[in-house]
């Protein structure tokens, strides 16, 4: 299982600050690329937090202050000479509640294409057709296009996130607890995406539902304040966790 | 306690409550009242001029002598000074105001908030006679000089000082609206390798855009129904202005300017509450458009 892992992001020696409060200590870690890696522990354990210093979106929240670094293709990205606009474009990001932009479901998903200033008007349909096709909601919306995005369900708009993300072609998708906010269902259809997508990305979910972190990822990383506590293949960390805390928040005795 | 006790205080209670309703209820209805009080006076002062001309003549007519012999009562001059003085008040105050509420709400750092919003709320305190007052001695002999004019009391000045009042209202309500776009578009917005620039003009700005427009319509809303300015310094001329360098007198001053002239319940004195009719509709059709606005707001905020 372990041969050929290519590593994709590594975190080494982070430490996050809200004003004085510290919420990350000493963070390290791989992940590997083309797998999917959950991040699960309690609420305010860090997990959230981890997954957003990887794209650098703590950096618009006053007041917080990174140490450490985040290695990706060979650059720790908080180097000062580092834009954070590539970091992001090449790290994609889905968020906790659908956040669909009210505009129409095509420039919702146009709308990261354009920005990265893809104007011609067929190589944007294709595009985010393909997209479209990647999140497995083509078929649902290929139809109306130029509904505004608000009219699909939960589920269909966290797709159209999904979607949205893809367009841009990152190599690696964070989600964070991108099902908590849905349905049984909606919540399936999500997981089986994220197990077709790793094909070709990279992908970092933070999970609060340790049924998801067991069925979608490979590798999975117990955070407990702010702490890394265990890592480990996923079925060997679900069946035979090697430390007490582990063991007790995936058996449901704290969390 | 014993049952019955308990019983006999919750009564009282509920009677308490109603009371205490129904005097809340009282005081709102009074408001109310008035309200349609001053509709009532102001059309059955106002309507008794149409026994002496049409409406038609009343809004089109071009000339206002109400004190000649035959009197002409034709308040198109004024209904032309007052859309013309709103419109360039507009013109000048809609970038300002817009610009200062993306500035504070998306732009400027903590301090630089604290500083400035307050003291744009405070220019929303000035009372508008010192805001006349400055057009007058400072801001007439300066378009005087600068532009070489006989005077210095002309739409243009109006204008600025209309501006300056509704500034206010159109930057704190559209820095409403701004904060009201949910922090989760800026993020997608981000996430997506955006930039701020980018952000704020194709994310937060059409996020929050019906309730710009609401903010815009009620800072014109307020140029419109403004008095003791243009009393001041638009010039008073009942004549359609040419020019911006031109006087005029939109419907409040030529209201505040000759009411007391009037004599009680004569052809003038009517003619003016009439007057009176046509300002109230039209601030009337701008709030109505701006409540609009702030419902369709309201709606796709929840979708």
């Amino acid at each position: 299982m372990m041969h050929n892992r290519k590593t994709a992001i590594s975190a080494k020696n982070l430490n996050f600050f809200y004003g004085k409060s510290q919420a990350l200590f000493d963070v390290t870690m791989d992940f590997a690329a083309h797998e999917v890696t959950a991040l699960i522990g309690p609420s305010g354990c860090g997990k959230s937090t981890f997954l957003r210093t990887i794209n650098r979106m703590n950096d618009i929240i006053p007041g917080t202050r990174v140490e450490g670094e985040i290695l990706f293709d060979n650059q720790n990205i908080y180097d000062p000479g580092i834009d954070v606009v590539q970091v992001r474009r090449r790290i994609g990001m889905v968020f906790q509640r659908p956040n669909p932009f009210p505009k129409s479901i095509f420039n919702d998903v146009a709308y990261g294409l354009r920005i990265n200033g893809i104007t011609n008007r067929v190589e944007l349909r294709d595009r985010v057709e393909k997209s479209l096709k990647a999140a497995a909601i083509w078929s649902e919306v290929k139809d109306r296009l130029n509904e505004s995005a608000l009219s699909l369900s939960g589920g269909q708009q966290q797709r159209l996130c999904i979607a949205r993300a893809l367009a841009i072609e990152p190599e690696v998708i964070l989600m964070d607890e991108p099902a908590s906010a849905l349905d049984p269902i909606a919540t399936q259809k999500i997981e089986e995406l994220i197990v077709e997508l790793k094909a070709d990305y990279t992908i970092i979910i933070v999970t609060h539902n340790m049924q998801q972190a067991a069925r979608v990822s490979d590798v999975t990383a117990f955070f407990y304040l702010g702490k890394l506590i265990e890592l480990g293949q996923t079925d060997a960390l679900f069946t035979r966790p090697r430390l007490k805390q582990t063991e007790d928040y995936i058996t449901g005795r704290f969390g | 306690m014993d049952q019955s006790l308990r019983n006999k205080n919750r009564i009282s209670r509920r009677l308490r409550e109603k009371i205490i309703q129904s005097i809340f209820f009282t005081l709102s209805l009074v408001s109310i009242l008035i309200v349609g009080l001053i509709f009532f006076f102001l059309f059955n002062e106002g309507v008794p001029i149409f026994q002496h001309i049409s409406i038609r003549d009343f809004l089109f007519g071009t000339l206002w002598y109400p004190t000649a012999d035959p009197p002409d009562f034709g308040i198109w001059p004024m209904i032309i000074g007052s859309i013309f003085v709103t419109s360039l008040a507009s013109f000048i105050a809609i970038p300002l105001g817009v610009f200062s509420a993306v500035y504070v709400s998306e732009i400027a750092g903590h301090r630089a908030k604290e500083i400035i919003k307050p003291v744009i709320e405070l220019l929303a305190s000035i009372p508008s006679v010192v805001i006349g007052f400055f057009g007058m001695v400072v801001v007439s002999p300066f378009l005087q000089k600068t532009f070489d004019l006989p005077l210095g009391l002309n739409v243009l000045n109006a204008s600025m000082m209309l501006a300056l009042m509704a500034v206010p209202t159109i930057s704190s309500i559209s820095e409403d609206a701004l904060n009201a776009v949910p922090r989760s578009l800026r993020e997608a917005s981000y996430a997506l390798g955006a930039n701020r620039w980018e952000t704020i003009t194709r994310v937060v700005l059409p996020a929050g855009l019906s309730g710009i427009s609401t903010a815009i319509i009620l800072g014109m809303a307020r140029a419109m129904g403004e008095t003791m300015v243009v009393l001041m310094v638009a010039g008073g001329a009942a004549a359609i202005p040419g020019s911006i360098f031109e006087s005029c007198r939109p419907l409040p001053a030529s209201i505040a300017a000759e009411m007391a002239e009037a004599p009680y319940r004569g052809e003038h004195y009517h003619a003016l509450f009439a007057t009176g009719i046509v300002l109230l509709i039209l601030t009337f059709m701008f709030n109505a458009i701006a409540d609009h606005l702030s419902h369709k707001y309201r709606m796709t905020e929840s979708g």
